[in-house]
Parts: structure tokens; C-alpha cells; sequence
């Protein structure tokens, strides 16, 4: 498990606000095919693949918070579905340790249909008045194709961001073992 | 060693699940100037000029996106925009000879004194922020209490109704779009010389910026597509409950009418306004017009 450092924190902290940000002034606002980006399960999905399954949900949590709080929607909602999604994904991590390139566009793809769908079920759950139409499904399956087709170069940029602050990062990691010909320099000897 | 990492992840990940269901309830249970509340609009007041700036300087990408867009979906506008045309041609004819008609009947009941926009003193706002998620359709401007804006004030583009202010900071504005699950109309549809008829446009359904029902027409009303519906404004005996809209304001165009002439009747339009391309935007700040 990585330990929650200070600079780590404040990168995270960082990231949030950042993201946030930059998801409601520019890219909510850039339509495509009559939906757009969701930056926030890919971001959080980043974190847990990167950071492991406690800062993972941590930071899920964080970004939900952030988001509700910004656009005056219901409280709790985002917090508790993309807890989830950050749990998930670091859970991937500590459990699998995926070494494919395409391991975080896939885990963005299903990040992003569980927060649509979970998102989704809460609204109903809270009695929301609205049916379910094609439009919604619609809407839906081309947020989570856009989400698809951009979760590589956001985990990247997630990924540089976060570098300075990751002692274990797992590329490194595999890189280290790969040229040592063991888990680290200490198991040569 | 590992059982209490286990441990202490499960206990963290319950924690924050207590959390999320805590704020869930006490804010789902809360009244508008609650706690919590209270503590988001703190956070948004400070958010906004932060959403101000980031607009600002992330403009020139969204433009740059929202021109390949532009140029994409162009040639498919073509063809519909002529079309549009010489149906706006033939309407224009019948127009002119029913505006004539119109200024003879101002003059007999004299209406002369009809309210022009600049009566509503608009306040024209740039949108800084949009909601990401189709369950929200809510946008935010950079006009606030301290430019005169307030709670309820119907918000308008160059081309027609798109929503109400709902909540208000010093220097920004949130406002719920027309196209939201939440929001409520009332409005008249002009059914040529038939007259209109009265009903309340609402959202079809989340995440369709271009479809709204016009709900409680009656079923008897002869609706046809084509027809505009604006709004309602105050009815004359009810000035015990004003309307937040003044009379008059466009909003759509019927498209479709699914089980016409039925209890079941749902009149479909689409509003005149593109909501997914909201740049700058109208306050009505004194929606009730002039002082008498």
C-alpha cells in the first residue's frame, strides 16, 4: 500500500481542483455527438491504479465532494459512487498489477459506465422525475466512448503529475526488476 | 502485518461509505438554508471567480474544438437551413398582413404601451461553467446579487427563453436550464388562428436538450407541428401568484404530438435555443417589467 505522504497529498489535493475546474469551464461545455467528457471517474480511476485501493476511494470520495459542493447538486451522491470507482480500480492494482499499455482505457471504460450507471440509479433512488429514455442511453454510451477514447493520454498526464510523489510506481517498478533480473536490487545478492 | 493493512483499508473504505451516506441523508432532508446548504454556497463563492479565470483563459481551446464542430456539422445544417428558409418566406407573407391586423387592434384596445426587452433590464452574462452530468442542467454565469441579479429571474439568449436563476453568489449566478428534470413553464401555444392554449412546458426526460413536453393542453386543443409556444406570463386572475416569466418570451416550436386528441396526449417541441452551445446569456432582472 502506498503511504499517504504530505506532497503526495497535496498533488492529490491539487489534482482536484484542477480537474474539477477544468471539467466544468471547458470540457462540459465542448459537445460531442451531444454529450461530453467526464473527467471525473477517469481521474479517480487514475489515482487507484496509480496509488492503490485506500487513495483510490480517498480521493473518489474527495473528487465527488468537490464536484456536488461546486455545481449545487445533492451532496453524497458523486462522493459515494466514485468512492467506489477509486476502490475498484486500486483493488485492480494490488490484486492484479496490470502491466498491458491499454490496461487504463479499459478500466476508464468500465470506471465511466459504473459511474454513469450508478450515478444514474441513485437519481432514481432519490425519486428524481424523469423516465428513461433513448436519449439518456444515448447520452450515456457516447460519454463512455469519449471517456474510452481519452483514458490513455488523461492516466498519462495523471500519471506524470502524481511521479514525483509515487515511491512504488509500478512501472518503475517492473522496469527495476526487468534490468535486475529481481523484484529489486536487494534479491540479486 | 497484512492483516491489519487489510484491516485498516476495509476500515478507511467504510468510513467514507458512512460519510457519503450521512451527507446524502441530512442534505436530502435539509431545507434550502441548512447546514450544509449553506456550506456549498460558501465553496461555490469561492469556486466562481477561480471558473471566471479558467473560462477565460481555456476560451481560445474551446473555440478551437467548438470550430471543428462548427465546420463538421455545417454542411448538414445546409440543406435544413434553406428549407427553413422558404418556409420562413411563405410565413413571412402571411405575417405581414397579420402584423397589420395586430397594430389596428393594439391601437382599439390600446396596447401601445407593450413592454420592450430593455424594460426587463437585462443583464448580459458570459457562462463560466456547465454541469457535466445530463441529470444536472444547470449553468453558471458571471452575474451575481451584486449586479442586481436575484433568485427567480428568468434568464433568456439572442434567441429565447433558456432558464431561471436558482441561486445567486456576490459576483456569479447558478441557473437551471428549461431543459432540467426540475424545471416548470407555463406557456402558451399559438395555434395559428385557432387561438392558443394553455399548458406547462417541462423536460421530456434527462439528457435530451432538445426535446420538452408541453404538459395540461387539453386534449381537445388542435395542436399541430410548427406551432410556437411562449410564455404564459401572470394570468390576469392570479396576480396573487406572479409568474416568474413576463408574457411573450419564445421558447420552442411544437414537433410532435404522440396520441393526439387523447387523455394521453404529449405534445413534443424543441426550444429555440441550443443549450449545448450557450455562450452569452440575458438576466431579466425585473421579470415584473416597469413600475406602475
Amino acid at each position: 500500500m502506498i503511504p499517504l505522504t504530505p506532497p503526495l497529498l497535496a498533488r492529490l489535493a491539487a489534482l482536484i481542483v484542477v480537474g474539477v475546474v477544468v471539467q466544468t469551464a471547458m470540457i462540459s461545455q465542448l459537445p460531442i455527438a451531444g454529450a461530453n467528457a467526464d473527467l471525473a471517474p477517469l481521474l479517480v480511476m487514475a489515482v487507484g491504479l496509480l496509488c492503490g485501493s485506500l487513495a483510490g476511494g480517498a480521493f473518489g470520495f474527495g473528487v465527488g465532494l468537490f464536484v456536488d459542493d461546486v455545481l449545487l447538486q445533492q451532496l453524497g451522491v458523486s462522493s459515494l459512487v466514485l468512492l467506489g470507482v477509486g476502490y475498484g480500480a486500486g483493488r485492480i492494482r494490488e490484486a492484479r498489477d496490470p502491466e498491458g499499455t491499454f490496461v487504463p482505457l479499459a478500466v476508464g471504460a468500465v470506471a465511466t459506465l459504473i459511474f454513469s450507471v450508478g450515478f444514474s440509479l441513485m437519481q432514481f433512488l432519490l425519486g428524481v422525475d424523469a423516465p428513461v429514455s433513448w436519449a439518456l442511453v444515448r447520452d450515456t454510451l457516447t460519454t463512455l466512448v469519449i471517456n474510452t477514447l481519452i483514458a490513455l493520454p488523461v492516466y498519462a498526464v495523471v500519471r506524470r503529475w502524481l511521479l514525483p510523489s509515487l515511491p512504488d510506481d509500478p512501472r518503475r517498478r517492473r522496469r527495476r526488476a526487468y534490468t535486475t533480473g529481481g523484484l529489486s536490487p536487494l534479491s540479486r545478492s | 502485518m497484512y492483516d491489519k493493512t487489510v484491516r485498516r483499508r476495509r476500515a478507511v473504505l467504510g468510513l467514507l461509505v458512512a460519510c457519503s451516506l450521512i451527507l446524502l441523508t441530512a442534505y436530502f432532508g435539509e431545507s434550502g438554508g441548512g447546514m450544509l446548504h449553506g456550506v456549498q454556497r460558501g465553496t461555490s463563492e469561492i469556486v466562481s471567480p477561480i471558473q471566471d479565470g479558467a473560462s477565460r483563459v481555456l476560451k481560445p481551446v474551446r473555440d478551437l474544438f467548438g470550430w471543428f464542430g462548427d465546420t463538421l456539422s455545417a454542411k448538414g445544417d445546409l440543406k435544413d437551413v434553406r428549407a427553413e428558409r422558404d418556409r420562413l418566406r411563405s410565413e413571412l407573407l402571411a405575417e405581414q398582413s397579420a402584423e397589420r391586423e395586430v397594430q389596428q387592434l393594439r391601437s382599439m384596445v390600446e396596447l401601445d404601451g407593450a413592454l420592450g426587452l430593455k424594460d426587463y433590464a437585462p443583464e448580459t452574462g458570459r457562462v463560466i461553467a456547465q454541469s457535466p452530468t445530463v441529470w444536472y442542467a444547470t449553468i453558471r454565469v458571471n452575474k451575481g446579487s451584486d449586479d442586481g441579479v436575484r433568485k427567480g429571474n428568468p434568464v433568456i439568449n439572442e434567441e429565447a427563453l433558456i432558464g431561471t436563476v436558482t441561486e445567486t453568489f456576490s459576483g456569479s449566478s447558478q441557473v437551471t436550464l428549461i431543459t432540467d428534470t426540475t424545471s416548470h413553464v407555463s406557456a402558451l401555444a399559438f395555434s395559428g388562428r385557432r387561438g392558443s392554449v394553455f399548458g406547462v412546458v417541462s423536460a421530456a426526460s434527462a439528457g435530451s436538450p432538445n426535446d420538452l413536453v408541453l404538459e395540461f393542453a387539453a386534449p381537445s386543443a388542435r395542436l399541430n407541428p410548427g406551432d410556437r409556444v411562449v410564455t404564459r406570463g401572470t394570468a390576469e386572475d392570479s396576480d396573487r401568484l406572479p409568474s416568474l416569466f413576463p408574457p411573450g418570451l419564445a421558447i420552442g416550436e411544437i414537433t410532435r404530438i404522440d396520441n393526439a386528441g387523447t387523455d394521453t396526449q404529449e405534445v413534443h417541441l424543441r426550444p429555440f435555443a441550443d443549450m449545448q452551445k450557450l455562450n452569452f446569456v440575458r438576466i431579466l432582472t425585473r421579470p415584473e417589467g416597469p413600475a406602475k
